[in-house]
């Protein structure tokens, strides 16, 4: 198990909605931590993730203010993840499926993320150790 | 002999493709292969002792390596000294270590 790796990971899930995205988020920063290559391909919801007009936001419920609240925005685990594997010699390349993209109107995604295609998974798997797909159903 | 790590993230009680999950984790320990059961999420609930699983506890029986979450055990209050004989607390490093070590590993 020793040398650096590439992992392939499949997300589908829209953020906030599901506690597999906290899981693959968790497994991800793993695998940044170890210095692994990490790819990454976003389909269905979960091409919201990394989408860069996510905003911290007041709760007046709570009585607090937006900086008060620390809302978590997932396009700063994104970026944070880039960071993360950069900083320990690996890579992040994340793609989002641009179909789904068009669908959800999201495609001002964070610096870092670019658009592809189903056949982008298909070629990120070839190339790599291994691939764990997280489907929603 | 192949290596597999079956990651199962669903509570059996609400959902009844568990059972049929850990009846391939079953099968293919009862094959010949070599095969690790991750509990994560709500799939850590069948780990707590006393807890009823024909399911899990056929895959113990097999001699399947199970392997629970240690975070999903704390956000669920479940400590080490309450789970299941068979059953071990893990950190999630678990899975990227199958992962990087090329066993063939399914999320459920």
């Amino acid at each position: 198990m020793a040398g650096k790796k590439t992992l392939t990971f499949a997300l589908m899930d829209a953020p906030y909605e599901s506690a597999r995205t906290t899981t693959a988020f968790r497994l991800m920063d793993i695998a940044a931590r170890r210095g692994y290559d990490i790819r990454v391909f976003a389909y269905e919801g979960a091409v919201c993730v990394p989408f860069a007009q996510q905003t911290a936001h007041p709760n007046a419920l709570h009585g607090r203010d937006a900086e008060e609240e620390n809302h978590p925005l997932p396009k700063d685990w994104v970026a944070a993840l880039m960071t993360e594997a950069e900083s320990n010699g690996g890579s992040v390349d994340w793609v989002n499926c641009g179909l789904c993209v068009d669908e959800r109107g999201v495609a001002d995604a964070i610096e870092g993320v670019r658009r592809g295609t189903p056949g982008d998974l298909w070629s990120m798997a070839g190339e790599s150790d291994n691939t764990l797909i997280m489907g929603t159903r | 002999m192949s290596k597999y790590l079956l990651i199962e993230s669903r509570d059996p009680y609400e959902s009844g493709d568990v059972g049929h999950y850990f009846d391939l984790a079953e099968g293919l320990a009862r094959g010949g292969d070599d095969v690790t059961l991750f509990l994560v999420q709500n799939g850590v609930l069948p780990a707590r002792r006393g807890a009823r699983s024909d399911g899990l506890d056929a895959a113990i029986k097999a001699g399947i390596e199970i392997l629970a979450d240690d975070f999903s055990l704390r956000e669920r209050a479940i400590g080490a000294s309450d789970l299941r004989a068979g059953v071990k607390s893990s950190p999630l490093d678990a899975v990227v270590d199958g992962l990087a070590d090329g066993a063939k590993t399914i999320w459920h």
